[in-house]
């Protein structure tokens, strides 16, 4: 990166980008290099042409609307820091933009404190990136984070999500105290977390009236962590594909499905991979229900998009014989079925403990 | 600072706003009755309807027929029921 950090900032109004260059370049200690924009095609194509650090958006502008800049930018530029700056107060439109993935929204300021505070938001987003990519854990582990907060003794919470679930884990004063996710807690949480290999994860501040469910010393956790992906280096090398040479994948989905099929209720359930494979257990003729699942979650994932609602999430579907549930999972697509009685909130819960399961 | 309130545009340029309500579609996605406010654009309903109808045919092609599809996104919930081939649908954004 370079030493000065790069801030695009978009709004139809020229006097505003004028104003807010000006601030942001001279009065934030990092001494941004500040681009503007004054059109959502103008900001993408600058992000086509040079790296920027953050990117400063509006939301309401002719044409292209900030909403539809956020999307295109987040889809594109998944590294970018994203802030909205806008005079909507609307809650709707704040959990839209949170839903997209934006880091901060911010209502246009209209006093000396409230700018003040803005500064320092946009100085920390531009602090954070720069210190190393706290973003997510592509650059630093779970493993890591979590041995920095412990050996600083800190109290936090680490709120972590690995684009299917949300994971959280409490420390206090230097400790791991509990963790979560849909379905478990404590020490296996723990350790279902860290097994991730992949999502993003933010500093949430500490809670105290949390009760301590984890008794085994940060070292220890992580000792076990460690020993579990050892263990898990030293599996049996997949058999190899005679034709092209690569290890084939199907057994170790086979074994996730066979754990899946274990779940209460779960009568079916089809796993199609990104690279069109596909794997299924309870099913006699996958076929039809395969394209239906692709072509349903395709079609979903355009309409999403197109309304600017954030990430599809889950597809429901209930019927005389069967109940069914559609996920997006990672690159590839879960559709499992449950019996007919099944409650939607009954299929909700279920598919959040598959989808854990399935992402760990 | 209260100069910068100049720069609080005014509301000219709208943002679609994610209503709540419902609508029925006849078998051939016509709509038919709706209790959603007019600023929600109708080339919206139509498309929301467009592909909750194909879903809810391609599962009956599927051998899995359903009488209710609900679609989960993170900002907002659409729920379709089957009306005889046509569609009684609820939009429900996130609170």
């Amino acid at each position: 990166m370079s030493a000065r950090p790069k801030i695009l900032l978009v709004d139809d109004d020229q006097d505003f980008l004028d104003l807010y260059r000006e601030m942001l370049s001279q009065h934030l200690p990092s001494s941004p290099e500040v681009r503007t924009a004054n059109a959502g095609a103008r900001a993408l194509a600058l992000l086509e042409s040079e790296p920027f650090d953050l990117m400063i958006v509006d939301l309401s502008m002719p044409k292209m609307d900030g909403l539809q800049v956020l999307s295109i930018a987040r889809r594109k530029f998944p590294q970018l820091r994203l802030m909205v700056l806008t005079a909507l107060r609307e809650d709707q439109f704040r959990i839209r933009a949170y839903a997209m993935g934006v880091d901060q929204y911010w209502i246009k300021p209209d006093t000396d404190q409230e700018i003040g505070l803005l500064m320092e938001s946009v100085e920390s987003l531009l602090t954070r990136e720069a210190q190393g990519g706290f973003r997510g854990v592509q650059s630093k582990s779970l493993v890591d984070i979590v041995q920095l907060e412990c050996l600083a003794q800190s109290s936090c919470v680490l709120k972590v999500n690995n684009g299917v679930v949300e994971g959280r884990v409490w420390i206090q004063q230097g400790e791991v105290i509990d963790s979560e996710i849909p379905g478990l807690t404590g020490e296996a949480a723990f350790l279902r977390i860290v097994s991730w290999k992949a999502g993003s994860f933010e500093i949430l501040p500490a809670d105290p009236s949390r009760n301590r469910a984890i008794f085994t010393s940060y070292q220890g956790l992580l000792l076990n962590t460690a020993q579990a992906i050892d263990e898990a280096a030293s599996f049996p090398v997949p058999e190899t594909n005679p034709i092209d040479g690569k290890p084939k994948e199907i057994s170790v989905t086979a074994t996730l499905l066979a754990e899946l099929s274990q779940v209460e209720h779960v009568e079916f359930v089809l796993a199609l991979g990104g690279d069109k494979s596909e794997e299924f257990w309870g099913l006699e003729n996958p076929k039809p229900l395969v394209e239906w699942t692709r072509a349903t979650l395709a079609s979903f994932r355009q309409l999403g998009e197109r309304l600017q609602v954030g990430q599809l999430q889950q597809v429901l579907g209930s019927g005389p014989h069967r109940s069914v549930a559609l996920a997006p999972c990672g690159e590839g697509e879960l559709c499992v079925g449950f019996p007919p009685e099944s409650s939607a909130e009954q299929l909700r819960e279920t598919m959040k403990d598959i989808l854990t399961k399935w992402a760990s | 600072m209260g100069l910068l309130t100049l720069f609080s545009k005014s509301s000219e340029i709208k943002l679609v706003r994610l209503p709540t309500g419902s609508y029925t579609l006849d078998k051939d996605g016509r709509i038919m009755t709706s209790t959603l406010p007019r600023s929600f654009p109708e080339e919206y309903l139509r498309e929301i309807g467009r592909r909750m109808l194909t879903a809810l045919h391609g599962a009956r092609k599927a051998q899995i027929p359903l009488s209710e599809i609900v679609v989960h996104y993170a900002a907002l919930k659409v729920q379709a029921r089957d009306l005889r081939g046509g569609a009684m649908i609820f939009i429900m954004p996130a609170r």
